[in-house]
């Protein structure tokens, strides 16, 4: 009986060690899989800032439809006034051009198609350009921020000069 | 007497320091013959024995051995473009321009590396085809087909990664297209992205990823897989195997034991 006892506690003691191990090396490698994540992952990125200045509004006639292909964004003067779209496509982020003999964006890489108030003609693209916030700082240049987007055709989203 | 070369590279197989290499040591038995390949590090991955039918060119069409063919190549013409390749912006796309057109046979080495890498795509999927269509992936070797997927996988991105590192326009956007599939995963697809390219686009941090994984880490990664494909070759019954054969085709056997006198 006691001998069982025995032989039954030094099974029990191994199996600790081992699960003892094994929860260690487990530990170890959950912490190595975060600190590899960690590191891969950039804290200081030399990007471009999102807000970009796209100069003074007489740059841009009445109707006209403006792109900055180093910032990936339309100037775009209308009737209503000033605004800006992003000229990345939403399908697979090729850069768009705008084609004033069909009077409409278009996208090189596969086709899709929009008008120039950003919203989609044809696809593949599944999304239409997004606005982006504009506005007049205090020397009077027009400023766009591409990492905020404004819904489109509302008041706000236009600048008047 | 003057001895034939023959002599001489016999006597030079019988030295110490030879066989202290080589230890099968001379001679043409099958035994010797056999030891030759299982006591080298490298032939070893390799059956001791191959059925003569199956070194016949409609067996196999050597797809295989010329993807590994591509892939040495590949490896031998990349060391040496890596010496003169600096893999930041701008820089990189002065370096390829230099190898074209300053550097002696560079460009014959950057075209055979490219000419390579898409006979090399062209060859995987060939070989994979051959393979199908021979019913090869049956079991026993139903593992090794699942290998040969991720070798597949590894040579495409290989080809991948190393298309942006010319960093011309064609590059920038090819990468542009590509990495933005990855964001269509759900959930994590931005976070890949992200930790793809190193950035919100593609940038310097983006071209010296994809040239540590082009460089380093798919080809150490390709090899091991590499590896265990070829042994996995000899550990399934080697080219040919009977027990892989649909049922119609064993005929009378249909133990999935191999005719004793098929095939030598």
């Amino acid at each position: 009986m006691a001998e069982e006892t025995q032989k039954k506690d030094d099974v029990n003691r191994r199996q600790f060690f081992v699960k003892l191990g094994l929860g260690s090396l487990s530990i170890a490698a959950a912490g190595t899989a975060a600190f590899a994540y960690q590191y891969l992952e950039p804290n200081v990125l030399f990007e471009p800032s999102p807000v970009v200045n796209a100069g003074k509004p007489d740059r841009y006639p009445l109707g006209s439809v403006t792109i900055d292909v180093n910032s990936g964004i339309y100037i775009i003067h209308s009737d209503e006034g000033y605004f800006s779209l992003s000229a990345v496509c939403t399908h697979l982020g090729c850069m768009t051009a705008w084609k004033p003999e069909l009077n409409m964006i278009a996208c090189p890489c596969h086709g899709s198609k929009f008008e120039e108030n950003g919203k989609k003609i044809e696809g593949p693209a599944p999304k239409p350009l997004p606005w982006k916030r504009i506005w007049l700082n205090d020397d009077g240049d027009l400023l766009v921020d591409r990492s905020t987007d404004v819904p489109p055709l509302a008041q706000d989203s236009f600048v008047r000069v | 007497m003057a001895k034939t070369v023959d002599q001489y590279f016999d006597n030079l197989r019988g030295t110490r320091v030879w066989r202290s290499i080589f230890r099968s040591g001379t001679g043409s038995s099958t035994l010797k013959r056999a030891l030759v390949i299982q006591q080298n590090v490298f032939l070893h991955l390799f059956s001791t024995k191959v059925r003569t039918r199956m070194m016949s060119f409609s067996a196999t069409w050597y797809l295989g051995t010329l993807t590994l063919g591509t892939f040495l190549i590949l490896v031998a013409t990349g060391i040496p473009l890596m010496f003169y390749y600096h893999p930041s912006a701008p820089q990189a796309y002065a370096d390829t321009k230099d190898l074209q057109f300053v550097v002696s046979s560079g460009l014959f080495l950057r075209n055979l590396h490219r000419w390579s890498a898409h006979a090399m795509v062209f060859l995987v999927f060939a070989h994979m085809f051959k393979v199908f269509y021979r019913g090869a992936y049956r079991p026993p070797r139903e593992f090794n087909w699942v290998i040969g997927v991720i070798l597949l996988l590894m040579t495409l991105l290989l080809s991948y990664t190393g298309y942006l590192l010319p960093w011309d326009q064609l590059a920038y956007w090819a990468i542009t297209v590509g990495s933005n599939i990855a964001s269509a995963v759900p959930l994590m697809g931005e976070k890949i992205h992200f930790l793809l390219l190193g950035g919100n686009a593609v940038n310097a941090n983006a071209l010296l990823r994809f040239y540590v994984l082009h460089c380093m880490i798919l080809p150490l990664a390709a090899m091991f897989f590499v590896a265990i494909h070829f042994w996995r070759i000899r550990k399934d019954g080697g080219l040919y195997s009977h027990a892989s054969e649909p049922a119609t085709v064993r005929g009378r056997t249909d133990t999935g034991a191999p005719l004793a006198k098929e095939g030598q």
